[in-house]
């Protein structure tokens, strides 16, 4: 017989150590994954609420907005309203993971299963997380990122710097790329080139030049709106982006912080697109191992149940009329479709051979998960692995609400024959990041007139932008491209619903 | 595979951004103390804790859709079929949980360390003309280290300094070593070659005579450490609390004086390291007292307010040399006094009290209600009022509710110009 991993609910280093020997061994051997070296980090509580407020990172630039965070956090884990996250983790190479020192020996054990094997393969072979983040430069930038803040509000003072992240931050999540083409961030590169650019400035600056005379103003011949939006590259979806490189009168540093927020957020994309799927995976990973390794008679009995009631709580789907619902729990969800997938392709029946002829008694589980976990996001996830069985087993039905409809709230379909596939459909919509949020761009500008931006916002199933808060956010972009700026929100009719007009406000002082 | 301990690394790294947010929050932060203070017991306000803050001055624009037609998937259907209607409020509760539809944070509360309470409640008062007393009578000297100098007393040899200045000596004269003495000595001691011994004899005495031509510690290197005198505030301050006890002070009454002087109390232990009280109360005569008996013992009789400036004119002058102490007092009265007291409490407190004090808050208490202050003023009113227009550092206010204390105590101490102060009512 194996010997024990550890007895009772106390821990060392030494068992650490033993304990992740295991998980690896699991992992690897007989699950064939493929993961990031691994780092993994002992912390205590405030250590974590740290982690917390600084979206999870091990080392971020200094904004007030996550000491608002921080306080919010520790207030309801105070009151005892929130547990602490058993973990965390982080998209990077090596892969590193918090552990609490609160933690049983138990516990210890799933969270290593669950974050240094399962959220570790994920990042390291998802097609989204190889196309859009670099795992090995990350740290390193962020390291910049964080001098870089700090050598900003050194130069220019934190006022100005924390109004410029401000407005950053609240066009963050329009500051992504949501379609391939471009190149993979290499977030390395990037630091270098900053550091470059920073350089040069410095080396040819002379102020002399400044007092050059201008000539007589060049006649514009008006360009044509045409071949004006192309130079432009507009339409732009991407708004930092626009404005890091069209607004007019923004100083280079402010550029470089427009610049970092994109590339964090951009970063942080691919999670956004694939929490169902990260957390499922991570989930079936550590329940495969620690069912391993119960069975190999490294945990005893008494352990593993208590690693079933935690395991119970995290895949808790409360239903639609439950006080403690919020929406599909995306640890319940991911990993009951990977288990199901796991049914299907060992012990299929005949309606599993019907709607999932590629993958139903092929009988390579891994095989078949292995790929799925690369090839796939939440939505397209949803879209092909959601069966019949799952949707009859969490009794899933869709409501149409049309404000318009007296009647009430229609339930559109239910989980029966006709009602699977648009189920399923809805369902895969939801999760779909770019119909989530708002379509907005930037459609055009008038260089040679008054400079006004023009954007649009596509106005999907009549839901339009919320005003108080979309006249708060145009403030900033305004105050960022320092002339009007005017939103119009469209239906898809080009017919004009809304127009917001904002100007910027007054800078106190000038900004080079 | 590493496995790290991070438990060591110093933690509240997200110190500097609470401290971030607590600067860009302050106004929000301060009205919620304020806001908070009113409705608990000082004693718990001094605890810190917790305060709520509305997210809306805070608040982290995004853009957010709404509205509109909404589609949603949800789980648990027990009873519903295909086109069935769902009662918007009632039954279907589904109309609220539309996943990931607007997250509503309204207000959220915000933990306070003690300091940090009391600071934001404090910020913004200041004791009145604290400055132009502080300079005239309130500066001792303090002493401070100066650098060095080449005269001075044995005490304040500066031993690493003198060293320092005698090996550099050393070294630029070139005086033997004493290691360069033993090898030219052991080698005389092994030599065999006469001439040669004779010559390294005589290199010997040389550099003998200049051992002691060039000594190890000369005077010229002695250094003492320099002190040099420096003024410095004093740091110590008395609060006289002065109270009428006479029957006519309800326990009520007696409440709004402990608020009053309790946060007397506080804001003064911000500013000093080291606050004394002293509790006076009187009836027509009156006693010093500790702090239970003075809010909470039975006493009655008449009023004779003019014992009370009597008792703190005779402490003063036995214990806080005004030269040392920084001396405030406050006053809490429901107003009455004897007719014939008046003058004598005038001439008291313009000639003894008044000038030894950096200020002097009198607070007149009222019944819950107030209407008593409907009436004409109260003797001691008008005598008080009488002096601050003279010019006296005295300050007044008439309060009848709890809720009112600590905006009455802002008022009194908030930051203003002279010119403002005199223009107050």
């Amino acid at each position: 017989m194996t010997e024990r991993l550890f007895e009772g609910a106390d821990w060392d280093f030494r068992t650490l150590q033993r304990i992740t020997d295991a998980c690896e061994e699991v992992a690897l051997k007989d699950l064939g994954l493929d993961v990031y070296p691994n780092q993994i980090e002992v912390i205590t509580a405030e250590q974590m609420l740290d982690a917390y407020s600084s979206v999870g990172m091990p080392l971020f630039y200094k904004h007030w907005s996550f000491g608002k965070h921080f306080a919010f956090h520790e207030a309801s884990y105070r009151k005892g309203l929130m547990g602490l996250a058993y973990e965390i983790v982080i998209n990077s190479s090596p892969c590193i993971s918090y552990l609490m020192e609160e933690n049983t020996a138990t516990m210890q054990t799933l969270v290593i299963a669950h974050a240094a094997f399962g959220h570790n393969h994920f990042f390291k072979n998802n097609y989204l997380f190889k196309q859009w983040t670099d795992a090995e430069g990350i740290l390193d930038y962020l390291d910049f990122a964080k001098n870089y803040v700090a050598t900003c509000e050194e130069r220019y003072g934190r006022i100005e710097v924390e109004r410029t992240l401000d407005a950053a931050h609240a066009l963050m999540s329009h500051g992504i790329d949501r379609y391939p083409g471009k190149k993979k961030l290499d977030l390395r590169a990037e630091e270098k080139r900053a550091g470059r650019r920073r350089q040069h400035e410095e080396e040819v600056f002379n102020d002399l030049w400044r007092t050059v005379p201008k000539g007589a103003a060049k006649s514009r011949s008006a360009l044509s709106i045409e071949r004006r939006r192309k130079l432009l590259g507009l339409p732009q979806e991407n708004l930092l982006y626009f404005l890091e490189k069209s607004a007019p009168r923004l100083a280079p540093w402010q550029r470089e912080l427009l610049r970092i927020v994109r590339h964090i957020a951009q970063y942080f994309y691919p999670q956004s697109q694939t929490k169902v799927m990260n957390e499922g995976t991570a989930t079936y990973v550590h329940y495969r191992i620690m069912t391993k390794l119960h069975e190999q008679g490294r945990i005893t009995d008494g352990n593993f149940l208590e690693f079933l009631g935690s395991h119970t709580n995290v895949v808790f789907q409360p239903e639609f009329d439950d006080p403690r619902f919020s929406g599909f729990n995306p640890y319940a969800l991911g990993f009951a479709v990977m288990q199901d997938i796991e049914r299907i392709v060992t012990r299929p029946e005949d309606e599993d051979r019907e709607w999932f002829p590629d993958i139903a008694g092929k009988n390579d589980v891994m095989g078949v998960l292995r790929d799925v976990w690369a090839n796939y996001r939440d939505e397209s996830f949803i879209g092909q692995f959601l069966s019949p069985k799952l949707m009859r087993q969490f009794r899933m039905f869709h409501l149409h609400d049309d404000p318009e409809e007296r009647a009430g709230i229609r339930v559109d379909a239910i989980h029966d024959e006709r009602g699977f596939r648009r189920v399923r459909r809805e369902l895969a919509r939801q999760h779909d990041v770019g119909f989530i949020d708002a379509n907005i761009e930037v459609v055009d500008v008038d260089l040679s007139g008054d400079r006004r931006l023009i954007l649009h916002h596509h106005v999907i199933k009549g839901s339009q932008l919320n005003e108080t808060d979309a006249k708060r956010v145009l403030q900033h972009l305004a105050d960022l491209w320092t002339y009007d700026v005017s939103l119009i929100e469209v239906d898809a009719n080009d017919k004009v619903l809304r127009e917001y007009v904002v100007s910027p406000r007054p800078i106190p002082a000038a900004v080079a | 595979m590493h496995i790290i301990d991070r438990r060591l690394n110093p933690g509240g790294k997200s110190l500097e951004n609470r401290q971030r947010f607590l600067r860009r929050a302050k106004s929000l932060v301060q009205g919620a103390v304020k806001k908070t203070s009113q409705e608990r017991d000082i004693k718990d306000v001094l605890e810190g804790g917790e305060v709520t803050i509305p997210l809306d001055g805070m608040h982290e624009p995004r853009f957010r859709r709404e509205g509109g037609t909404r589609d949603m998937v949800l789980p648990g259907n027990k009873k519903f079929i295909e086109g069935d209607y769902l009662q918007r409020s009632g039954q279907g509760s589904a109309k609220d949980s539309g996943p990931g539809e607007g997250d509503s944070e309204d207000a959220f509360r915000f933990v306070l360390s003690r300091d940090e309470f009391v600071d934001l409640f404090l910020d913004d008062l200041e004791l009145p003309d604290l400055a132009k007393r502080k300079i005239a009578q309130t500066e001792s000297e303090g002493i401070q280290r100066a650098g060095y100098t080449t005269s001075g007393s044995p005490a304040n040899i500066s031993v690493s300094r003198t060293v320092q200045l005698a090996l550099a000596r050393r070294i630029a004269l070139r005086r033997p070593r004493k290691g360069e003495l033993e090898e030219l000595e052991a080698e005389i001691a092994a030599c065999t070659d006469e001439d040669l011994r004779a010559e390294l004899i005589e290199k010997l005495e040389k550099l003998k005579a200049k051992s002691k031509r060039i000594p190890f510690i000369d005077p010229l290197d002695i250094r003492y450490r320099r002190y040099e005198k420096v003024p410095r505030p004093v740091a110590q301050a008395v609060m006289f609390c002065l109270m009428d006890v006479s029957g006519s002070m309800s326990e009520h009454m007696k409440d709004l004086a402990k608020r009053f002087y309790m946060l007397l109390y506080v804001f003064l232990k911000r500013r000093y390291k080291h606050v004394e009280i002293v509790f006076i109360r009187h009836t027509d005569r009156a006693e010093e007292v500790d702090e239970q008996t003075f809010f909470y013992g039975p006493a009655s009789g008449g009023t004779l307010v003019s014992s009370a400036l009597q008792a703190m004119h005779e402490i003063v002058r036995e214990r806080f040399n005004p030269a040392d102490w920084n001396i405030y007092a406050a006053q809490a009265s429901d107003g009455d006094n004897s007719y014939s007291d008046g003058e004598l409490t005038g001439m008291l407190l313009t000639d003894k009290i008044l000038p030894v004090c950096q200020f002097f808050a009198y607070l007149e208490v009222g019944e819950s209600g107030g209407s008593a202050f409907d009436l004409s003023d109260s003797s001691l009113w008008t005598l008080y009022d009488r002096l601050r227009n003279s010019g006296a550092p005295l300050s007044m206010r008439k309060v009848s509710e709890r809720s009112e204390i600590f905006p009455v105590f802002h008022d009194l101490f908030q930051r203003r110009d002279t010119a403002q102060e005199k223009a107050a009512p």
